[in-house]
């Protein structure tokens, strides 16, 4: 077990005499902005989107002040349709998709497989400029002058042609998911070939991290349903200004064509947004809870048959349009429960009998999913028809899906407390990261609980002003309360990043993780490793540092050999 | 944990006597009823279950804290069990489908009533037109426009948009559906209480989407025989009306107050 293999991965031609670039690249922000670096473009993808997250946070707090009394006239009606319109956007296109595959996992996943970068460094670096251009060009409507995109993230024809919504912000908008949306599907061609292609010796397919796993899946549902959207953006730009009808009823088309376009990239886009946070969890979970993660195949499962049954259930969305067949949808999008459900139960599974450590990346972990766990139970009444008919675009959806997202926001802080040390050589202050996480757990409760009421007493969404209602208007002031803890979670984040800067050396290992990125230095050097561990299981350092503590399987004692299921061994090395 | 996958239907069968709403009501239309106790069955599995998960969460977190530098026992599988919550999800699933098939069908549109009405929705109001009459109410943002339909009977909605795509919601009917343009959709309640219904648009239309309201009166049938009667001739002056009051209300007044329904 001792013994370590050198590094079998520096390629010829990559790594001769003329040495790293590190040492003789460009310095400053010219080795940034020619970087082809895995770990500098997925900081630079981190670093921007978690400005995203500032910039949709913010209109989400002008959002929830508007909303505190009947009339209020904080925004007028225009300006409200676009802020909630680009606080969709920028959290959806912009901030948790990049986040998770741009960032964490373009950081994380070719150290975790032992690979020295990305599959196409080039590409992955097109990625991030892509992205970055294209949140500029979206961000850009609010200075035009008829505004930013104001028909909804969702952009539903035909309220999205140009009799409709005529401002050149609708077309940025347009023109900024297409960029962005190629920059995922770059990002997606990268992960899948770097998983399949660059995994160091030994590491087979059921020795991945579940995040490699997840961000392979991810991956997987980028490559199948992005390009379903870029198509649909394509048909609304020519709707818009080359005179075809495709969604316009006056022409012959047909406008519910766009949502069945949009929704089956849209949920599939549910779960590439989710994955990479399952993923997070699982990774987190398990090292601060001392064990292996409980389950590991059924896991792999659970990620597969997600993916899968995301792919049928898109019609969920229409149920009100009353032109889907209803009860596959319903049927399909309930069976979405059960892989989630053991993914849950493995989650407690690995805490079980553990020794948890509440670090904040735990405690983020665990509020993660108490907080998915609150939205997927909600999301159940939202896949039989007849409820859905009764709560469809009102509060209770908006609390839904908000549940779901604040979960991942929940996982992403999580991961950057766990992984940030990885990244920067540098760990974040525990203490302002608890009061980050009750400030952020807790809002998110205060801030879901009332809206999930107020759509039962019958609130629709993307209003600004609503009826005269002493018990709305009480339920929308608990919801922004909840809103500013948010905020202020997120400015604790911030102080923490100022206050934790360059302060406290994380070593290479301070969790005692199982992974590889844990064996290598903080942060890793130019591709990733000097030296890698045997790998034998889904915990190569873990199997370095504690060679007597292997995983086992249903039924087997500490004293035996691994066992039929569970880790691998010899004669299953790739 | 079988019990899990009862209850739900249970509780559709006791018609919800005893069982707490869970923030729901049970509305005023035949429908409202039984889609309102699908949601307390739905909400019974749903408590039942998140408090259980919520609570074995706890329970581990407290109990298996960190005590020392040991390290614990390294199982990673227990097959039996995670057969047990893989098997178990899917009885409750297919529990809550069936729950669901058996409601839905309950909503099944039935066009041979003798209450007809056309329901147009355009930017920023709602037109309904009961046909075999030649009654038409029209009305937009400030005047929201009054559905008058008789109690006890079948009312048959024929819906339609003329321009974006809206959505017909009344609260206390637990029910919504999109008015789409192109698209003639379908549907059918029937109102058991007397009273004013507040209804609103719920998908976002453009600028004046929050102001889109509308009521449903329900009446007795004797008053809206008389109510028909008495619009017949008027209909047309009062529609001319209406829609010289909507070129003068060209923006809406700040302080606006719809009347709220009797929910």
């Amino acid at each position: 077990m001792t013994d370590v293999l050198q590094p079998p991965i520096t390629i010829a031609g990559d790594d001769q005499p003329q040495g790293h670039d590190e040492h003789h690249g460009p310095t400053g922000i010219l080795k940034w902005m020619t970087t082809t670096d895995h770990k500098i473009i997925g900081l630079s993808y981190t670093v921007t989107s978690v400005l995203m997250l500032v910039i949709g946070g913010l209109f989400a707090e002008i959002i929830r002040f508007q909303l505190t009394a009947p009339n209020n006239s904080l925004v007028s009606l225009a300006q409200y349709n676009e802020l909630f319109t680009m606080h969709g956007s920028v959290m959806i296109y912009l901030f948790a998709g990049p986040f998770a595959f741009g960032g964490l996992a373009n950081i994380i996943v070719p150290i975790q497989i032992g690979a020295p970068d990305m599959a196409f460094p080039r590409l992955n670096a097109l990625s991030y400029w892509l992205y970055l251009t294209g949140a500029i060009t979206m961000l850009a409507g609010f200075f035009t002058a008829g505004g930013a995109a104001n028909f909804g993230w969702v952009a539903y024809a035909p309220l999205s042609n140009s009799i409709n919504t005529p401002g050149t912000g609708a077309d940025l908008w347009i023109g900024g998911l297409l960029l962005t949306g190629f920059s995922a599907i770059f990002t997606g061609v990268n992960l899948t070939a770097t998983i399949f292609y660059l995994r160091a010796p030994g590491m087979t397919m059921f020795r991945m991290p579940i995040f490699t796993w997840n961000m392979l899946v991810t991956g997987i549902l980028i490559l199948l349903a992005f390009p379903v959207l870029t198509a649909g953006l394509v048909m609304l730009y020519c709707d818009r200004h080359f005179g075809t009808h495709i969604f316009s009823v006056s022409g012959g088309g047909v406008p519910v064509l766009w949502q069945h376009i949009f929704w089956f990239w849209g949920h599939p886009e549910v779960y590439i947004l989710a994955l990479p946070f399952f993923g997070m969890a699982t990774e987190i979970i398990p090292v601060f809870s001392r064990k292996p993660v409980f389950g590991y195949k059924g896991m792999v499962f659970a990620t597969l048959s997600i993916a899968a049954l995301s792919l049928g259930v898109w019609a969920h969305h229409m149920f009100t349009t009353g032109v889907v067949l209803l009860p596959f949808f319903s049927i399909m999008s309930l069976l979405i429960a059960v892989p989630t459900g053991i993914k849950i139960f493995n989650w407690i599974g690995t805490m079980w009998r553990g020794q948890i450590w509440f670090s904040t990346a735990m405690l983020m972990a665990i509020g993660f999913v108490v907080t998915f766990l609150i939205g997927g139970l909600t999301g159940i009444y939202l896949a039989s028809p007849p409820l859905d008919f009764f709560t469809h675009d009102t509060y209770f959806v908006v609390a839904h899906f908000h549940s779901v997202v604040m979960a991942l926001v929940l996982g992403g802080m999580g991961g950057l407390y766990y992984w940030g040390p990885k990244i920067t050589g540098y760990l974040l202050n525990e203490r302002l990261g608890k009061i980050q996480f009750w400030f952020l757990f807790l809002g998110t409760q205060v801030f879901t609980f009332p809206q999930y009421l107020l759509g039962l007493r019958g609130m629709p969404r993307r209003v600004p002003i609503y009826p005269h209602d002493p018990e709305w208007k009480m339920l929308n002031e608990w919801s922004t309360v909840g809103a500013v803890m948010i905020g202020i979670s997120t400015i604790v984040f911030v102080v923490n990043v100022g206050v934790s800067w360059k302060k406290h050396p994380a070593g290479d290992n301070p969790w005692d993780g199982h992974t590889l990125e844990w064996f290598t230095t903080s942060p890793p050097p130019h591709h990733n490793f000097y030296r890698l561990p045997q790998i034998r299981s889904e915990r190569p350092t873990w199997d370095y540092h504690h060679p007597e503590h292997r995983s086992l399987g249903h039924g087997t004692h500490a004293d035996e050999m691994h066992s039929l299921v569970g880790d691998g061994f010899e004669g299953h090395t790739s | 944990m079988r019990r899990l996958v009862a209850l739900p239907l249970a509780a559709i069968v006791l018609s919800g006597c005893t069982v707490p709403n869970f923030g729901a009501n049970k509305g005023a239309t035949t429908t409202s009823r039984s889609v309102f106790h699908l949601w307390q069955g739905f909400s019974i599995g749903a408590v039942v279950i998140g408090a259980f998960v919520c609570l074995l969460i706890l329970y581990a977190v407290l109990r298996y804290r960190r005590t020392g530098d040991d390290i614990p026992k390294q199982t990673q599988y227990h097959i039996p069990l995670e057969m047990t919550y893989t098997v178990v999800p899917i009885l409750i699933v297919f529990g809550l489908f069936a729950a669901t098939l058996v409601v839905e069908n309950k909503e099944v549109a039935n066009p041979k009533t003798n209450v007809n009405i056309d329901v147009n929705a355009f930017q920023w109001g709602w037109k309904f037109s009961y046909p075999g009459s030649s009654v038409v109410v029209v009305g937009q943002t400030t005047q929201s426009p009054t559905m008058v339909i008789p109690v006890n009977t079948d009312v048959h909605i024929n819906l339609t948009s003329t321009d974006v795509i809206h959505g017909f919601y009344v609260k206390a009917f637990n029910f919504s559906r999109f008015a789409l343009p192109g698209v003639v959709n379908q549907f059918t309640f029937r109102a058991v209480n007397t009273g004013t219904y507040f209804g609103q648009c719920t998908q976002l239309c453009g600028l004046y989407h929050s102001l889109m309201y509308f009521q449903v009166k329900v009446v007795t049938t004797s008053e809206y025989a008389a109510w028909l009667a008495a619009h017949q001739n008027s209909s047309a002056s009062q529609a001319s009306q209406t829609a010289t009051k909507q070129q003068t209300s060209a923006h809406v007044p700040a302080k606006y107050t719809p009347s709220s329904g009797a929910n």
